[in-house]
């Protein structure tokens, strides 16, 4: 029996422009087969390749949806009317429109991760798509680098101007003996174009300044503070804000580590757990305090976790949160962090809207000089004066201020051991032991035995000198035999 | 670019930049080959209307008859880009009508830039200008 079909604008074009056909059939599939039967251009734009009807193709009986029918089975009664009517519907490219497809190569190479549903093709994808800079190829900078490459993420910025130092070896796994002396972010280079070629590494070769920061922050997604100075943490902390880059964070000291992401939006920042910086020289760096080879290791790769799951846009990541990691005692624990209103970066009235100048914020800018002017000419002595001093028989008293683990690994010869903690309290016994005697004070490199220096002369010691270089300058230039550290 | 009369032009863009950051939509209804009315229609997406537009059955129909009503045709549907250039989607393509004229305008930053005219090449396999 023949029933009326009602045919849309677009599809008249391949019905005669005929408004209405009448076909014959018995359900809803029989009739539009013989409807495509008759008027063949019609199949592709009503049926998938699948032979589905295509999800934007109506079909009504009357003023009923078939959908809520027996679909393509509804069987038709007398007078019905079909009708065919369009759902329009589009919108912008997708992101994964726009991500970059997976060669072979790269499948086979992620097949670990291609097999997860939670990162999948689509996630690998955004992985390739990704770029995250990585400041400081070091000890954290090292294990987050080499992660990033494997897992993928397709451009990996490394910022550092320093070379590497055989002392770095210990924890900074991107460099290996024969680095010694080259430049960071050369060894850097080779060792990810070894482990993932389909990465790219774009090196800067350069200090981070309040100058350059912005300019080079904002061709990347996510910035990776491995910095080892309050300077610079702050700095990397106030450019994510202001670019509104993800900061994943993290720092390390003796065995303690931390980790968290910053400078998203509503989250917090830096500034909100630390307003203020330490005073100078209250908290040692890694090469005065020392620090756990593996201990960047986990922070680092903490690090390079979250910024995989930041690029995925997974839930779960450290906002909000900051991670404390102790090595020694094996033990994380997390506190919770929230945004402060009143953070003069991230907060509701921000009053630092620029990059300021950070060494100066940090108390560890040379002001203007004047302490240098206070300071006595004969304060300090040179490594050479105190070998002429040695050799000629005035017999100096050599104070060494630094730790005892640190005079067990070399030593002025006839040096006496009194760690800068107790310099104030053995006063009197340091003025007997030196009756007479030159004295010149001494650490690893000349800072904390400024300090001490300071305390004698002020606590009536006035001929106390300060050793320029500390042991680092004699053994350089007086006793090479001796080990640095 | 079939004729567009100044004021279509004018209210697409307005349209679009009203509803950014979330997609626009609406019947193109025509006299003639003159484009003489952009008709606004409601998004009723259920995927976000950021990324996705959606007319419906009934607003189709109501796009037709409006069409009826001014003695004219239903030429095509228009809808905005927020933030993307006024090409075509994957998705447009995969749910695109043949003898249409789909305008898409882009919308950057609330601000409605290129407007440009599309057609479904009969094989379905792509856009062409027009």
């Amino acid at each position: 029996m023949a029933y009326r079909v009602l045919i849309p604008t677009p599809l008249r074009p391949y019905t005669d422009s005929k408004d209405a056909v009448e076909v014959d059939g018995t359900t809803v599939g029989e009739l539009l087969s013989a409807l495509t039967a008759r008027y063949g251009d019609l199949r592709r734009h009503l049926y998938s390749e699948e032979g589905k009807l295509r999800s934007f193709v109506n079909v009504y009986v009357n003023d009923d949806d078939i959908r809520y029918l027996e679909r393509e089975s509804t069987r038709l009664k007398d007078g019905d009317v079909v009708s065919i009517v369009p759902s329009v519907a589009g919108g912008a490219p997708v992101a994964t429109e726009t991500l970059p497809e997976l060669t072979n190569d790269e499948v086979q190479r992620y097949s670990r991760h291609l097999i997860l549903p939670e990162v999948g093709p689509e996630g690998q994808r955004k992985l390739k798509a990704g770029r995250v800079l990585c400041v400081g190829a070091g000890g954290l900078g090292s294990p987050a680098a080499l992660y990033l490459a494997a897992a993928g993420v397709g451009t990996i910025g490394v910022i550092d101007f320093d070379a590497v130092d055989v002392s770095n070896l210990q924890r900074q796994i991107l460099h290996g003996t024969p680095d010694v002396g080259r430049s960071k972010l050369q060894s850097a280079r080779e060792r990810l174009g070894a482990l993932n070629p389909h990465v790219k590494v774009e090196p800067y070769e350069t200090a981070l300044t309040s100058k350059n920061a912005l300019e080079i922050f904002k061709q990347y997604d996510i910035i990776l503070d491995g910095t080892d100075n309050f300077s610079t943490r702050y700095l990397v902390n106030d450019a994510c804000v202001i670019l509104g880059k993800p900061n994943a964070y993290g720092s390390i000291f003796r065995f303690e580590g931390q980790a968290s992401v910053f400078a998203t939006k509503g989250g917090p920042c830096y500034r909100c757990l630390y307003p203020e910086p330490p005073p100078p020289g209250l908290v040692p760096s890694c090469a005065e305090g020392g620090v756990l080879g593996v201990l960047p290791g986990v922070i680092g790769t903490i690090q390079a976790t979250e910024s995989i799951k930041l690029l995925l846009g997974a839930p779960g990541t450290l906002i909000g949160r900051l991670l404390l990691y102790d090595a020694w005692g094996m033990r994380f624990r997390e506190l919770k962090l929230r945004r402060d209103q009143d953070c003069p970066v991230c907060g509701d009235k921000p009053t630092v809207r620029e990059l300021i100048d950070y060494d100066q914020f940090c108390g560890v800018a040379p002001a203007a000089s004047a302490p240098a002017a206070a300071v006595p000419q004969d304060f300090e002595i040179t490594v050479l004066d105190l070998k002429r001093a040695i050799d000629s028989g005035r017999n100096p008293f050599i104070l060494d201020v630094r730790e005892p683990q640190e005079y067990q690994i070399n030593r002025i010869p006839g040096s006496v051991l009194i760690p800068l903690g107790h310099v104030g309290s053995r006063v009197a016994e340091i003025t007997a032991a030196a009756e007479g005697r030159p004295i010149v004070v001494q650490c690893k490199m000349g800072g904390r035995s400024a300090k001490a220096t300071q305390l004698l002369r002020q606590q009536g010691l006035e001929r106390a000198q300060n050793l320029k270089g500390g042991i680092l300058a004699w053994i350089d230039q007086v006793d090479p035999k001796q080990p640095k550290y | 670019m079939p004729a567009l009369d100044a004021e279509v032009d004018a209210e697409i863009r307005r349209h679009g930049a009203e509803t950014y950051p979330n997609e626009c939509c609406g019947a193109l209804i025509a006299n003639g080959d003159t484009i003489v009315e952009a008709f606004r229609l409601p998004n009723t997406t259920v995927e976000g209307a950021r990324r996705r537009f959606m007319i419906g059955p009934d607003d189709y129909r109501m796009a037709e008859k409006r069409a009826r009503e001014r003695r004219g045709t239903l030429a095509g549907f228009y809808h905005s880009h927020p933030d993307h250039p006024a090409r075509p989607s994957g998705t447009d393509l995969a749910q695109a009508w043949p003898n249409l004229t789909y305008i898409i305008v882009a919308v950057r930053d609330g601000a409605p830039e290129e407007l440009r005219s599309w057609r479904l090449l009969e094989d379905r396999s792509g856009f062409e200008e027009v």
